[in-house]
């Protein structure tokens, strides 16, 4: 029997949320008010929840590590987010949605929580509107949809190429309005350390003020982590430079299971890595694959300018192997294609690692439609092209201008050159259905968790999670666990197990400001993430994953010899918050590649040379692995595997195919 | 690229500051102004001094994190480009780059180019929102929106509050980005319940604040990253003004 148990409720798929909320425990107002919550990041799952939970009356403190909680990383999200609206009548529904979630995730979700995920998406929608997000509109006044990769039809909600920062203001101004309130204390500014455990249950956090030093106790009665994910152990990613895995680690470390950390996305559209001197790489939403269209030259190392490649030379790779879906592909699945082309030889630019974005046709499609609406009968080639860039540039225009400041190509003229960069983490600590990790009081939300997205995350859908987390999902089953809490009365911080904590923390920086060697903190995340690209990233290998390992392990033995660390830890000190995060990613790295190889299996995000068809497709293995891999911390051992199983009862898994 | 940098540099916020010099070769023209700054903090550590602290986060000009004022203009050379954004292929061999943190009275400096912004996070706490708790919205295509009008407040609400607007301005003042959200929120319907009394209480928080005045130079449209138009200075002022006639 399993140690895990994932607590979802028992009836039809779709009763499920709605009996478990009409049967779990509730706190009143009055009790509410002697309550305390601490939230940790103030994304979109964090500044949601840390709202919803403030109006609720709960007494909230909210935490940032960066200057003000509107620059969390899902400010970053272009896209969109996916909601079964149907407003487009085209055949959507919440079912469709699970489905298409489900089966994007490569079978290796929980059914339960993807359901819900799907029935909430809706009020986000409404909530979000209301909040006076400016969603991107038709001439009607009613809102605009677009399509995403892996689905079939148009759901997808956007403002422009920057609904992330839309819907990210939208939460962070529920927020502030609480903090004006002073429902919420923010403490921007602030990276928790270390979560503190009283009789079992998590009762608090250690955060260090990143501009004094000081490190500060602050006690609650949960703790929610909303801290995003991983993706910066690879050093190069589309995350944000400060993004990282420091709050869900130490929480790991302090018994809470990290679930699935192999499962990383790899977004196929990001412009190329093009020198050592790289900081980060990034993305070009997913949108553009609405209109862009695909190809490499049908000869290898073809030199000749994109222009000059004449149709017929010209390789569609992705509409010639997947027919039915085309350059809408999902990500996964575009991403391993695009590699396929450029380890055989057939990349292009400087590096050979890059495939054509191509927007020639799409200029003169839209160039012809609009052509005719505005009665011009025989318009010039010219003309055409001209119509056509302006109804490009009204939908994609910032993206088209943020190449061009990133490589000095006009891609209205020339097709953009991009390469599959990491992007997301679908692995994260262990939840139940309850978004409550294995640790009571310890509730993760949004990326941070595993829950919702399997093997693989569809685009536009973790928007969807966060705010699904944030708004809608925690403010409920948080009620459930906090209704033993009423008559508890506030949490001490002298209790010694906050003295505990702050020790570790403090002998953690002691020790790292004490190292004195000769290399750079960046110096070993480089090194760090060359091995997880090289062994733990788009391929992987029984033996690259055996020799990861023993690398990372050297490495880190490096670190903790060599890395100096300038100035003093009671000042304002990036080097010591890098240090601390990247001793964390050396740690994870190491968890990653166990969780690779364990899994003997190809599916979403985690290729397995190992494991592949005939025709190069994931070759997945039900029988065997359809569970959730949840580690447990091995404290200088190796980590310990538990297994969730997961049942399929209203999807049958089948092969995923986009042919 | 060889190039010559002055760059301020102020231990803590109560120390006193100075321009210091180094020289940085081999600068590639792909960098971005950031990698550059990475690059020389990697010969700082690695020669034993303190690496410069900059604020910065997203790099891809979104989350508005970034914010240093290079050879005199907020975000550097470029029109409508975080410095995150800028690169190195607009600068040319030789180059001497001063580089400042953001200066105004309601920004203190941190540390080096690390200022201090809560101000704005004020500012919008003094009803930068909409009053609407979750759970209570009606359906989302319940209440049609003109386009023009949709599109006019996103516009308004792409400001990332970064401050270059602050920075850039003699006086700095920080109209441009107020007068964003309350253009934004006063555009749309689900902003007029609240239409004066935001304009009123965020209009005296940003005094409050210590920002100065708009002298209509406009600056802070040129520099704006995002491009924000002045014309959100005027709503503003016409919803202000609007709000205190109407006021009981």
């Amino acid at each position: 029997m399993s140690v895990l148990n994932s607590k979802i409720p028992a009836g039809p798929l779709a009763d499920k949320w709605k009996n478990h909320k009409n049967s779990i425990r509730l706190v009143n107002p009055a009790n509410k008010r002697s309550i305390d919550v601490i939230v940790v990041g103030t994304g979109l799952a964090g500044a949601s929840a840390a709202a919803s939970l403030a109006e609720m009356g709960y007494k909230v403190k909210a935490f940032c590590f960066q200057d003000s909680p509107r620059r969390a990383h899902s400010i970053a999200a272009q896209g969109g987010i996916n909601a079964a609206k149907n407003y487009r009548n085209d055949g959507d529904s919440v079912h469709r949605l699970f489905y298409d979630t489900i089966k994007g995730g490569d079978y290796r979700s929980r059914e339960a929580n993807v359901h819900r995920l799907a029935e909430v998406s809706v009020n986000i929608i409404d909530q979000c509107v209301a909040q006076g997000v400016p969603f991107a509109r038709e001439y009607g006044g009613l809102l605009d949809n677009r399509s995403f990769g892996g689905v079939q039809v148009s759901r997808t909600f956007y403002a422009k190429g920057q609904t992330g920062q839309q819907l990210l203001l939208g939460a962070y101004s529920a927020l502030s309005r609480q903090v004006s309130v002073g429902q919420v204390k923010m403490y921007h500014r602030h990276e928790m350390l270390d979560v503190v455990m009283i009789d079992g249950k998590a009762r608090g956090i250690i955060a260090r003020n990143l501009v004094t030093g000081e490190l500060e106790r602050h006690s609650a009665h949960a703790v929610l982590l909303c801290t995003g994910g991983y993706g910066n152990v690879f050093f190069l990613s589309t995350n944000a430079m400060g993004s990282n895995v420091t709050a869900t680690w130490k929480a790991h470390r302090k018994g809470a299971y990290f679930a699935n950390p192999c499962f990383t996305q790899i977004h196929p559209t990001c412009i190329p890595v093009s020198g050592d001197y790289q900081s980060k790489l990034t993305l070009m939403s997913e949108s553009l694959r609405n209109d862009g269209r695909i190809w490499v030259p049908k000869k290898q190392n073809d030199t000749r300018r994109p222009v000059d490649i004449p149709e017929e030379e010209r390789d569609y790779y992705l509409e010639r192997r997947y027919p039915a879906f085309g350059n809408l592909v999902p990500r996964d699945v575009a991403s391993r294609a695009a590699k396929e082309r450029c380890d055989a030889g057939y990349g292009v630019g400087q590096s050979k690692m890059a495939v054509y974005l191509d927007y020639a046709s799409a200029i003169q499609r839209y160039g012809t439609l609009e052509a005719n609406k505005l009665g011009e009968s025989q318009p010039s080639a010219q003309r055409i092209t001209e119509l056509g860039t302006q109804v490009v540039a009204s939908k994609y225009g910032n993206l088209f201008e943020m190449y061009e400041k990133i490589t000095g190509d006009n891609p209205y003229e020339t097709p953009m050159r991009i390469y599959p960069a990491v992007h997301y983490t679908m692995g994260g600590l262990w939840v139940d259905y309850n978004l409550m990790s294995n640790l009571p009081g310890l509730f993760v939300l949004g990326e941070a968790n595993f829950s919702d997205h399997g093997a693989n995350r569809l685009g536009a859908s973790a928007l969807m999670q966060g705010l699904a987390d944030g708004y809608f999902v925690v403010p409920y089953t948080l009620g459930d666990y906090l209704a033993d809490d009423i008559r508890t009365g506030s949490i001490s911080t002298n209790d010694p197990a906050f003295d505990e904590a702050e020790k570790s923390v403090q002998d953690q920086i002691n020790r790292l400001m004490n190292i004195g060697g000769s290399k750079s903190v960046d110096y070993f995340h480089k090194a760090l993430g060359k091995i997880m690209w090289d062994k733990c990233g788009m391929a992987r290998s029984e033996e690259g994953l055996k020799q990861a390992i023993s690398e990372i392990q050297a490495l880190r033995e490096e670190f903790y010899a060599q890395v100096r660390v300038p100035g003093s830890a009671n000042e304002m000190n990036p080097e010591l918050e890098k240090a601390i995060r990247v001793a964390d990613f050396l740690e994870l790295g190491e968890l990653m590649c166990y969780d690779a190889l364990n899994r003997n299996e190809s599916c979403g995000g985690h290729f397995r040379e190992e494991y592949q068809t005939e025709d190069g497709e994931a070759l997945r293995n039900d029988e065997e692995y359809s569970y959730v891999a949840a580690w447990e911390y091995g404290h200088g051992k190796a980590p310990i595997l538990h297994k969730e199983d997961l049942n399929f009862e209203n999807v049958k898994p089948s092969t995923r195919s986009y042919k | 690229m060889r190039l010559n940098l002055k760059i301020w540099r102020q231990k803590s916020a109560k120390a006193n500051g100075k321009m210091v010099d180094y020289t940085l070769n081999e600068v590639n023209p792909e960098m971005s102004f950031l990698e550059m700054m990475d690059v020389l903090n990697q010969q700082l550590v690695e020669w034993g001094d303190e690496p410069v602290a900059f604020d910065h986060d997203c790099r891809e000009g979104i989350c508005g994190m970034c914010s240093m004022f290079i050879n005199g203009r907020a975000h550097g050379p470029m029109t409508g480009t975080t410095t995150c954004q800028l690169h190195m292929r607009h600068f040319k061999d030789g180059d001497t780059i001063v580089i400042e943190p953001w200066r105004a009275a309601a920004f203190p400096v941190i540390k080096d180019l690390m200022v201090d912004r809560s101000a704005f996070d004020r500012i919008i706490q003094a009803g930068g929102y909409v009053s609407v708790n979750t759970g209570s919205a009606p359906d989302a295509n319940a209440l049609p929106i003109p386009k023009e009008n949709a599109d006019m407040a996103f516009d308004a609400a792409t400001c990332i509050g970064c401050g270059a607007c602050v920075a850039t301005c003699k006086n700095a003042s920080a109209m441009l980005f107020v007068g964003a959200k309350i253009s934004q929120l006063s555009l749309l319907p689900q902003g007029q319940p609240e239409r004066e009394e935001r304009a009123i209480r965020m209009v005296e928080q940003m005094d409050k604040e210590g920002f100065g005045n708009c002298t209509n130079t406009g600056a802070c449209e040129v520099e704006c990253p995002k491009g924000i138009s002045i014309e959100n200075i005027a709503r503003m002022n016409r919803e202000y003004l609007k709000a205190k006639i109407a006021q009981k």
